[in-house]
């Protein structure tokens, strides 16, 4: 399944003297089973974006098409959008809402209009897709720790089987094992069931391990599109935007400078630690 | 449409308005109101029109700003107007149909209700837009201290008020990201009959009460940790004084008010 | 004496069910040991639900301990009647900057404080003014809360802070809900207080890089102070620090996999420039 915006631009407040271009000429292709990573400091427009690709905001000129349809046609049936491209929000304090887990992960399928017995089939899966433990399924979603009510939210939309998953700042507030962890579950999912994940980050070093993917976004715009290490290349634009690079790209260009040759497309510690020995002739 | 109500926003300028005592603002706005339910004829009306524009005028808010917020109340105006237009009886009857009958009396009533409430509104929300939350409930507290003596906590619900002009408009941003959440996941808050629509709010709620009594905690914590204690023993940063200017606006709401009887008693026409 | 020292200190939280029995007994702090000198920049590392909070709490009065004692400035904060003089004199900034800001002007807000402790108005200007020029928010003072970053928010309850004039300030997980950018804010403004002001800092968080430049670093993990020492000597652990889950900065874990290569590059890296000097020397040989 393809995702195509043509032209795509947003602004709100217009006619007032608050109008604001949220996005400006947005073109983007993304394909199936990518795995990619929108990154931009707060109000760069990144959150935005996403909402457009479920069709919770829509475009003030431009179009999207999904699977080859436009998205804006009148009779475009928008929860079949929904059911294809789902969005997991930054807080799942947002969305927790029914006494147990299980029955709040039945919400979304419920809402597709499936039966009972389908719907808690859907959850069950869900839940065992994002490595929930099953004896806590029947307890309160309010009473689990950050990292456990992060994993109920994304099951609540992975229930819908969406195509294409998108998480807005999945590990905010999360210490670094629950984010290494949600990272992993990440990347395992999008193998396993074979989806498109998208997930919007303002941390370069987070994502860089685990993307293929990175669009930058910066002022309602895209600036960079491309694999991580060729978006790193642009470390001094990138720190213009207020987005740092990882630090071991600073460390990789020093270490250039003063004449060791390295290679200064390095983004992972790994990466760094074999072309560093590399060069010392080790 | 949430976000059209201006009533409780605080619009920041550098005028006279502004800076008057909260409490001449009250007393200005209650003085207005009575004004408003109680004058007659086309003088009356002409005093307050004269009186509001200027003082909007003065407060230096821009007039789309305050319109802006009538939005909100566009249909109960239409209401309002409807039935006084259709139900009224009078003396010369335009139009008949069944029970129905638009008189004279029906169309000046629809009109000066449209305009009691028109007016009601832009006048309220000119003294809340010119006023900080604080310097309202500030306001308030002064002028409701005698009520301390028959065991009224003034300033416990002072304290109450500010902190919920506040978080209003934090909870309404959570609003509409909790609705887009759900909506994420299939709910549909538009559809259905009054009851389905009630049931679907389940969602949007309960999120909701969760995120506003976790504030409520974590704001009583952050305020004991900076010593609060209850009334007892503050001292203000900004502490009401009279000046010249509040004196001076004290006496313009009297005159404004006393030409508003004046005019009902000299020139009640037409009714 | 040290402004703050805990010694054996020990708290537990005690869940009861329907009937008000006791179901369950958390101790969320064990024997915890701390002793913070005045003017010091100390940090507590930790993940979510090390303990660290609860002792965060502990030093503005917020909780009492169950056992062990706890003394603030000279003063014991079991004593009911010392409680107004600790939060006085140990101030808190919370970690999300909307649940703590009362009022809905950004001076106001940081009149609060001495407000409440009954400073003169007059004063109270002269506080607000200074705490305001302190944090650099002085052009926002007559702005909405709402209006601000969440690095600025964070700046404007710090002047909140300030204002009351403590000797101490904790900071509780301050940059948690922060971008990069307001990351960077609150911790150079925390650092700024500390030189300028002399007021002593408690930073608690769970970012690694953010103790880099404090003075001594305590880990703490279920409830117990689990490492200690400067931020060199804690850096240098890097396999203990990993398994206490804890984020070592990108920077220490490549020198520290690098020394275990073969390397001559020595312990407890925490700066890029450390690690570049290093190498240049194994370039030289």
């Amino acid at each position: 399944m393809s995702i195509i915006l043509d032209k795509v631009n947003y602004s709100y407040s217009v006619g007032t003297a608050y109008e604001v271009n949220a996005l400006k000429d947005i073109n983007l292709k993304i394909e199936d089973n990518e795995f990619i990573g929108i990154i931009g400091h707060t109000g760069s427009g990144k959150s935005t974006l996403t909402q457009h690709l479920n069709g919770l905001v829509k475009a003030t000129s431009g179009h999207i098409y999904v699977d080859g349809e436009d998205i804006y046609d009148n009779d475009y049936d928008m929860r079949k959008l929904r059911n294809k491209v789902g969005l997991v929000f930054q807080y799942p304090e947002h969305q927790l809402f029914e006494t147990t887990v299980f029955e709040d992960v039945c919400f979304g399928p419920k809402n597709q209009g499936l039966d009972k017995k389908k719907a808690q089939l859907k959850a069950f899966e869900a839940l065992y897709n994002v490595g929930f433990p099953e004896k806590l399924f029947y307890s309160s979603p309010f009473e689990l720790s950050g990292g456990q009510k992060r994993r109920v939210a994304i099951a609540g939309v992975l229930a819908m089987q969406p195509k294409v998953l998108i998480l807005d700042e999945p590990t905010a507030g999360l210490d670094p094992a629950g984010r290494d962890e949600i990272f992993e579950l990440l990347a395992k999912m999008r193998k396993e069931l074979n989806i498109t994940i998208i997930l919007v980050s303002h941390s370069m070093e987070d994502v860089a391990n685990y993307v293929d993917r990175i669009i930058v976004m910066n002022k309602g715009q895209v600036m960079y599109d491309d694999a991580p290490r060729e978006v790193f290349k642009h470390y001094k634009e990138l720190e213009k935007m207020g987005l740092a690079a990882p630090q071991v790209t600073y460390l990789m260009h020093e270490l250039k400078e003063k004449g060791l040759q390295v290679d200064e497309t390095a983004t992972t510690v790994d990466e760094a630690k074999q072309s560093i020995l590399r060069a010392l002739g080790r | 449409m949430i976000r059209d109500i201006t009533i409780g926003q605080y619009y920041p300028a550098n005028s006279i308005i502004h800076k008057l005592d909260p409490r001449v603002k009250l007393f200005s706005t209650l003085l207005y109101i009575i004004a408003l339910f109680c004058f007659k004829g086309i003088l009356g009306i002409g005093i307050i029109t004269v009186f509001l524009f200027t003082t909007i005028k003065i407060s230096k808010v821009p007039i789309k700003f305050i319109v802006k917020g009538l939005k909100a109340i566009v249909y109960l105006l239409l209401i309002t107007a409807v039935f006084n237009l259709l139900l009224t009886p009078g003396n010369r009857v335009f139009w008949h149909y069944k029970l129905i009958n638009i008189t004279d009396t029906g169309i000046t009533n629809a009109v000066v209700m449209s305009v009691r409430l028109i007016y009601l509104i832009i006048g309220t929300s000119l003294m809340t837009l010119t006023t900080t939350p604080n310097q309202l409930t500030d306001g308030l507290e002064t002028s409701l201290k005698p009520l301390n003596k028959i065991n009224v906590p003034v300033h416990a619900i002072a304290m109450m008020m500010s902190i919920a002009l506040r978080f209003i408009p934090i909870l309404i941003e959570e609003t509409d990201k909790i609705m887009k959440a759900q909506m994420a996941r299939g709910a549909d808050f538009e559809s259905g009959n009054i009851f389905k629509k009630a049931k679907n709010m389940v969602p949007l709620l309960v999120p909701l009460m969760v995120s506003a009594f976790r504030r409520a905690d974590d704001l009583a914590m952050a305020m004991e940790a900076r010593c609060y204690s209850g009334g007892a023993g503050r001292t203000k940063m900004k502490p009401l004084a009279y000046e010249k200017r509040d004196r001076i606006a004290y006496l313009v709401a009297i005159l404004f008010f006393v030409a508003v009887i004046v005019a009902r008693v000299l020139l009640p026409f037409p009714q | 004496m040290g402004i703050i020292k805990a010694i054996n200190l020990v708290h537990e939280y005690i869940k009861r069910d329907e009937d008000n029995n006791v179901s369950d007994i958390v101790r969320a702090l064990d024997d915890v040991n701390i002793e913070v000198e005045a003017g010091q920049f100390i940090a507590i590392l930790g993940h979510n639900g090390s303990g660290k909070s609860t002792f965060a709490k502990h030093l503005n009065a917020l909780l009492a301990p169950t056992e062990g004692t706890l003394v603030v400035d000279g003063k014991n904060v079991k004593d009911e009647k010392n409680i107004m003089d600790i939060r006085k004199n140990a101030g808190m900034v919370f970690q999300n900057p909307d649940n703590q800001i009362i009022a809905s002007v950004v001076e106001e807000d940081v009149g609060f404080g001495p407000e409440n402790i009954g400073v003169p108005t007059e004063e109270i200007w002269e506080r607000v003014d200074n705490s305001l020029k302190a944090v650099g928010m002085t052009e926002y003072r007559k702005h909405s809360p709402n209006k601000l970053s969440g690095g600025q928010k964070q700046r404007v309850a710090i002047a909140g802070v300030v204002a009351m004039e403590p000797k101490c300030i904790i900071f509780d997980e301050p940059t948690a809900m922060l971008d990069p950018n307001g990351r960077k804010e609150v911790i150079k403004t925390a650092h700024k207080l500390n030189k300028e002001k002399n007021v002593t800092i408690l930073l608690i968080t769970h970012y690694m890089e953010e103790v880099v430049d404090a003075d001594y670093v305590y880990v703490m993990e279920k409830g117990k102070v689990v490492m200690e020492g400067t931020p060199r000597a804690i850096f240098s652990q890097v396999d203990a620090l990993k398994e206490h889950r804890l984020d070592v900065p990108q920077v220490t874990l490549l020198a520290d996999e690098l020394r275990k290569s073969g390397l001559d590059i020595p312990k407890g890296i925490l700066r890029r420039e450390e690690l570049v000097k290093a190498l240049e020397k194994n370039m030289a040989r």
